[in-house]
């Protein structure tokens, strides 16, 4: 509404500037020049390439055909890696919106100084390394780590409960490594819903639940969208944590490409499995992004 | 009007802190059932705090708010009957306008028939039945705001309360809406508290209107006597404009009350207090005369305009000071040159209102 008359305002100084802004667009495109050479060669070139190698019949690479997509579809095992690297994510996902949710909530409500403190708590996972939080975790749930040793300690169990090289264990953990992804674009999503929208829900008649449900959480979907997308795709391709918490018993897709490549030496049919994982994913992203695309007009309030 | 039928609002000695700072301190309004109450008052004197404490958002610091005989101050905000309409309207920008309007009586449990039924009245109401099917963003200025106070309306709140709803809106429309809202609370005898800062706004809608200042109530009185018979200079200066003189109390001779102006000359005045008293005296630029002879402030004309139907004079008196005159001008009548001498004198000595000086 404000932005009526500035633009009104705004229209006489742009009107002779039509020129300026052809030029503007063209600067625009050469800005975005180094990006382009640098994704093309470090981005396009190698997924050609591993698309090319991914048509090789034969780990020797002497001929063409489709024998590695073949094999992988048509083998239960691989199908099951898959199906459990995609539900991981789903799981991990599920998870980060559960507890993300009521944190960002927290985050959006609270009062100025305690709002830098949490910001920083939630933050700070992306300021240490991968691998020194997954040997947190280790620390945390293994046989002697600190949760056995409280159970144990507190009478609640007589032998050290198995958390670690667990699915239960690995979703937990993923969850914590992964939470600012799904906290920070919610927040961002919750801080531009006008916080007059629920005051005049609750002078309407509805309570807390009514307001959360049928205002706070539409307004957000878009920061749920997104956080969702981001999640599941760090915790599919989370090669360290899934190898170190998930231990040898469960193979998900990142290690089982490593082993085909670096163990066996079978680039095609590794090369096989990350196109079939890559479009596996990019039709997962797309089913997230069909749901966003219904509650975008509510972003622009 | 229908006093008397609408639900009475009392605030009793509502005082609001934010830290040591007092955004309100201890207003008393006791407002009648169906009456329209303006709170008019300078950016920050606490309008908006004053209606955030009536709608249930914020719990005073100190002080009662009382709806109907009941005080609700242990009442949330959705337990309390209050409709509010915000300056930015605040509507649900994902509900077409039939849900947005439909949504406090959904809170309400109100069955679909009747939801729609009364959906399509408040909309017939605001006269937007034929864009039920809309989104806000897709609405104008005027026309959102009209959805804003159908939705409020459509609950039948015993109270409604307008923060600054014409804000946005152009001149011509912002007439238009001003009678809407005017004819609505008329017909549906609801008890309504608009904030505002533009005084024609509260003058011309208003049953009574509350002047605030700095989180304290200078006046409450109907628009003609907050205009006619300002209580405080505050009030004087802020509705209208007035030219403030200081001075001194004196009785004159016959026994006239006098204020003798710093400056120089002689102002007669009605007042009580005491001679000696420093005042700052008001005089509203319509109510000065161009004397002819006889007792009166001189000065020269420093500039005149005629102003369409008025003639407006911006006079240099003799001690310094500057005042402004304006009277009807009559058919081809054209402004004094500058330079002009001139005597001035108030049209009545009880148009000069006269307030202690807080100067000193
Ligand atoms: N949440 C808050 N915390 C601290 N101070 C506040 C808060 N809300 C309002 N204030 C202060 O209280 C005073 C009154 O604010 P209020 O919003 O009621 O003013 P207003 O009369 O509605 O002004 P305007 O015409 O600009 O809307 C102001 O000085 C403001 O700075
Ligand atoms: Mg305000």
């Amino acid at each position: 509404m404000t932005a009526g008359p500035a633009m009104a305002t705004a229209g006489p100084v742009a009107a002779p500037g039509r020129p300026v802004r052809a030029w503007t667009a063209a600067y625009d495109i050469r800005l975005a020049l180094p990006l382009g050479a640098f994704f093309l060669v470090f981005f396009l070139a190698p997924l050609a390439l591993l698309l090319l190698v991914s048509f090789y019949a034969d780990p020797g690479m002497t001929r063409f055909g489709l024998d590695q997509y073949a094999r992988f579809l048509l083998d239960p095992f691989s199908l099951r890696v898959l199906g459990a690297t995609l539900w991981l994510g789903v799981e991990v996902t599920a998870l980060t919106l559960l507890l993300g949710l009521p944190l960002a909530l927290l985050l959006t409500w609270a009062p100025g100084r305690l709002r830098g403190l949490l910001t920083l708590i939630v933050l700070l996972p992306l300021l240490t390394s991968v691998v020194v939080r997954t040997f947190a975790w280790i620390v945390i749930l293994g046989r002697q780590g600190i949760v056995n040793a409280a159970l144990l300690g507190l009478g609640l169990t007589d032998t050290p409960l198995k958390l670690l090289y667990t699915e239960g264990g690995l979703v937990l953990a993923l969850a914590q490594v992964q939470m600012p992804l799904m906290v920070l674009p919610l927040v961002t999503a919750l801080s531009r819903i006008d916080p007059n929208l629920a005051d005049a829900s609750a002078a309407l008649g509805a309570g807390a639940w009514r307001t959360f449900l049928r205002v706070t959480l539409p307004l957000c979907l878009p920061g749920i969208v997104a956080g969702c997308l981001l999640t599941f795709a760090a915790a599919i391709t989370a090669f360290i944590t899934q190898s170190l918490i998930g231990g040898g018993q469960m193979l998900f897709m990142p290690m089982y490409l490593y082993q085909q490549a670096s163990s066996l030496n079978n680039w095609p049919f590794a090369a096989a499995i990350a196109i079939v994982f890559l479009v596996a994913v990019l039709a997962c992203v797309t089913l997230l992004n069909l749901v966003g695309r219904l509650s975008r007009g509510y972003a622009q309030a | 009007m229908s006093a008397g039928a609408g639900t009475t609002l009392i605030l009793d000695g509502i005082t609001q802190r934010y830290g040591t700072a007092l955004a309100v301190d201890t207003v008393t309004l006791d407002i009648k059932g169906g009456e329209l109450v303006a709170l008019l008052g300078p950016s920050g004197c606490g309008k908006t705090t004053l209606l955030r404490a009536v709608a249930g958002f914020l719990k005073p610091t100190e002080g009662r708010v009382i709806i109907g005989g009941q005080a609700v101050d242990h009442l949330p905000p959705n337990r309390r009957t209050v409709g509010i309409v915000f300056q930015n309207y605040a509507l649900f920008p994902h509900m077409s306008v039939a849900d947005n309007v439909a949504y406090g009586l959904a809170a309400r449990g109100v069955g679909r028939a009747e939801q729609k039924a009364r959906v399509a009245e408040m909309l017939a109401l605001v006269r937007l039945e034929h864009l039920a099917g809309r989104y806000p963003r897709e609405m104008s200025g005027g026309q959102q705001q009209r959805v804003a106070l159908a939705r409020a309306l459509a609950v039948r709140p015993s109270i409604l309360l307008l923060d600054e709803p014409f804000a946005a809106l152009d001149k011509n429309l912002r007439l238009d809406m001003q009678i809407e809202i005017k004819r609505i609370q008329r017909s549906a005898g609801t008890t309504t508290l608009i904030v505002t800062h533009d005084q024609e706004e509260a003058l011309s809608m208003a049953d009574r209107v509350a002047v605030l200042n700095a989180g304290r109530l200078e006046q409450f009185a109907p628009p003609t006597d907050v205009y006619d018979r300002p209580e405080t200079l505050f009030v004087n200066t802020f509705v209208g404009t007035a030219n403030v003189l200081h001075g001194r109390l004196a009785t004159g001779p016959g026994g006239t009350r006098v204020v003798a102006l710093e400056t120089g000359g002689l102002l007669p005045t009605v007042t009580a207090l005491p001679d000696g008293t420093r005042v700052a005296a008001c005089l509203r630029p319509q109510h000065v005369a161009f004397a002819t002879g006889g007792e009166g402030l001189d000065g020269v004309v420093e500039i005149g305009l005629p102003l369409g139907a008025t003639l407006v004079h911006e006079i240099r008196l003799d001690g310094g000071a500057r005042l402004k005159t304006a009277e009807a001008r009559a058919a081809g009548a054209r402004p004094r040159p500058p330079g002009t001498r001139v005597r001035l004198s108030p049209t009545a000595p009880e148009r000069v209102s006269v307030f202690p000086d807080s100067r000193h």
